[in-house]
């Protein structure tokens, strides 16, 4: 109750910002429509339609397999019975987000050679990290003495693990997801370097021929997509994570 | 019930429980006691098998608890912890419904279990069942604590310094609740605690450790009175006596059926009931044998009439169920050497003494 009285201040804030960005959305469309961009960008329509839909694709698909492969491998590292073994490999994950991301792709290229496949294998890779950080980090917060009562009352290992750890977890670990998949709609363009298709496309293409018009009909599309699956995320994160242990109810 | 035999843990060099042998007998409530780091909690949670023993047995019902599945084992004993270990992510309902839950019990009976117990702990059961722990306070929340350890009527009990993190005022309601639910669903309860008075208040018996050791296990009484050795008397302190009082009932140590009179009746006749008992004050009832008032001898020498004229008021009066420790504090209060013991419709049944009081905790000193 006290939580949402001292966040009142912050709220008017906050809706006074959106307030202030779709007044500049307006005025950038006044400009977009005025200058002519607006007209070159609805010419690449059937384009941006389908490159649009692929890059969601690519998002999918290597967002799903970084949740998938992300939370159960941070559920391993958070294990004390690993000892030391766990917070190692966790630095080395830490480590290995300071790879450039171009560098992520141009390693999976090598490998897996051009297409989708390697752009999804690059991009599953970058997503992961912060998921497995974020389930360690989650679960290592999980305060000691619920695990006790839980064990004293008599649940398996596996019911205080889904029971108990994780829903107490749940909103760390999607935040992690929310900034990995922000990062991976952001990657995604650059899958096109090595022939993985997306709103790349446009925007590289764009950039070599000097055409705005073309530059921001994947830009544009590319700059919404991120915003929309960030407020998409955010809001599950809202309504999915319990009240109890969702701090923002 | 329990029973401990030649018990002992040892942690790599040190011996945390060494060779403690006991039993708790169906219903009691056993207190272990000690400083922090004498075994006390070590004992506790080998009971659970939290901790394995590394020599020793431990008989629940004659049943040797390595021989039962540790994971049944827990789920058929109550538990209850300092740190509560409420689950946030679970409703107040659902976190008293977790065991039931496991042990696959229905659950609209449990949940009806689960409003019955919130009312036995004086939570509204329509306000607090789906409220989440963090809207609760702390005392609120180890009320839910202690109910959740009884929600699949376990018949034992264990509590690690359950009452031990919440402020004194609350501790004392929660306490006293917690006598009234083990009076009426009497568990066998082993209860870990470092506070003697608490210990006083809630122990059938009491187990006071010493690095490892079972040094004495009696009841609070001979515990206070009898300590074995020099450190049980330090550790239960040096108002040991005062102590006791707590444990002695008004009903016990007040003098019973006592001479009394009406205001109707003559000086002349409390003169003479007062010189017959030796008594320099009486105490006057109404017809139903209500405490009025009383008189003195030294006002009513001389007098004449009925003795309806010249009675004073009592300043206090105390309960029979009361203990001797709010009795001794009257008294001490109101500056007065004796009380009218009244029951709970008010109707006279003794008086205690201060003399009386000294002369019955000092009987067992007597005795020996």
């Amino acid at each position: 109750m006290q939580g949402a009285q001292a966040t009142h201040p912050m709220r008017a804030l906050a809706s006074l910002w959106r307030l202030t960005v779709l007044g500049l959305v307006f005025l950038l469309g006044i400009w977009a429509s005025a200058s002519g961009t607006l007209t070159a960008m609805m010419a690449y329509r059937e384009d941006i339609h389908f490159l649009t839909l692929q890059h969601m694709e690519l998002v999918a698909i290597s967002g799903a397999i970084a949740i998938l492969t992300g939370i159960p491998i941070g559920i391993v590292l958070a294990r004390r019975s690993l000892g030391l073994f766990g917070p190692l490999v966790a630095q080395i994950i830490n480590l290995g987000t300071t790879i450039p991301t171009l560098a992520i792709l141009a390693l999976a290229m090598t490998v897996l050679g051009l297409g989708a496949p390697p752009a999804i294998f690059g991009l599953a890779v970058l997503t992961l990290l912060p998921i497995v950080l974020n389930t360690v980090a989650g679960l290592r917060a999980v305060p000691p003495a619920l695990v006790e009562a839980a064990r004293g009352m008599g649940m398996t290992n596996r019911q205080i693990l889904f029971q108990v750890e994780l829903p107490n977890a749940l909103f760390v670990i999607a935040a992690g997801i929310r900034t990995a998949l922000a990062i991976n709609v952001g990657t995604v363009p650059l899958a096109f370097l090595i022939g993985g298709g997306g709103l790349g496309e446009l925007i590289f293409t764009g950039i070599d021929l000097m055409d705005t018009g073309l530059l921001l009909a994947g830009a544009i599309p590319t700059a919404l997509l991120a915003v929309a699956v960030d407020f998409l995320v955010g809001q599950l994160q809202f309504w999915l994570v319990p009240r109890g242990v969702n701090p923002l109810r | 019930m329990i029973r401990l035999k030649n018990l002992t843990k040892i942690f790599g060099a040190t011996t945390a429980v060494d060779n403690v042998s006991m039993e708790v007998g169906a219903g009691e409530v056993c207190v272990l006691l000690g400083p922090s780091g004498c075994g006390k909690t070590t004992t506790m949670k080998m009971v659970n098998r939290l901790i394995e023993p590394s020599g020793g047995r431990i008989f629940i019902d004659g049943k040797d608890v390595t021989e039962v599945d540790a994971v049944q084992l827990r789920r058929s004993i109550g538990y209850v912890i300092q740190q509560i270990g409420l689950f946030p992510n679970k409703t107040v309902e659902d976190n008293i419904c977790v065991v039931p839950d496991m042990l696959g019990h229905d659950r609209k009976a449990s949940r009806r279990r689960a409003a019955e117990l919130l009312e036995m702990v004086n939570l509204e059961p329509a306000a607090y069942a789906k409220r989440y722990p963090k809207e609760l306070s702390g005392g609120q929340q180890q009320r839910i604590g202690v109910i959740r350890a009884l929600a699949a009527d376990p018949p034992v009990l264990l509590m690690d310094e359950p009452f031990g993190a919440i402020d004194p005022i609350n501790r004392e309601v929660i306490q006293d609740e917690f006598m009234k639910l083990q009076a009426a669903l009497k568990k066998t309860v082993i209860f870990v605690s470092h506070d003697i008075d608490e210990a006083v208040k809630m122990a059938s018996r009491v187990a006071i450790f010493r690095a490892g050791r079972l040094v004495q296990y009696d009841t609070p009484d001979t515990i206070l009175a009898h300590p074995a050795d020099s450190f049980v008397a330090d550790f239960v302190g040096a108002d040991r006596t005062l102590k006791r009082l707590r444990l002695i009932t008004v009903r016990d140590a007040m003098t019973a059926d006592p001479p009394r009179v009406s205001p109707q009746d003559s000086v002349e006749t409390a003169l003479a009931l007062m010189e017959q008992h030796g008594h320099i004050s009486v105490v006057m009832v109404g017809p139903h044998g209500k405490v009025l008032g009383f008189v003195r001898v030294e006002a009513l020498r001389g007098k004449r009439g009925k003795v309806g004229d010249h009675f004073e008021k009592l300043t206090s009066v105390v309960r029979v169920d009361d203990n001797l420790r709010n009795a001794v504090s009257q008294m001490f209060t109101n500056d007065q050497s004796w009380l009218a013991c009244i029951d709970a419709d008010g109707v006279y049944q003794g008086y205690i003494t201060q003399r009386g009081i000294t002369h019955l905790l000092g009987a067992t000193y007597r005795d020996r």
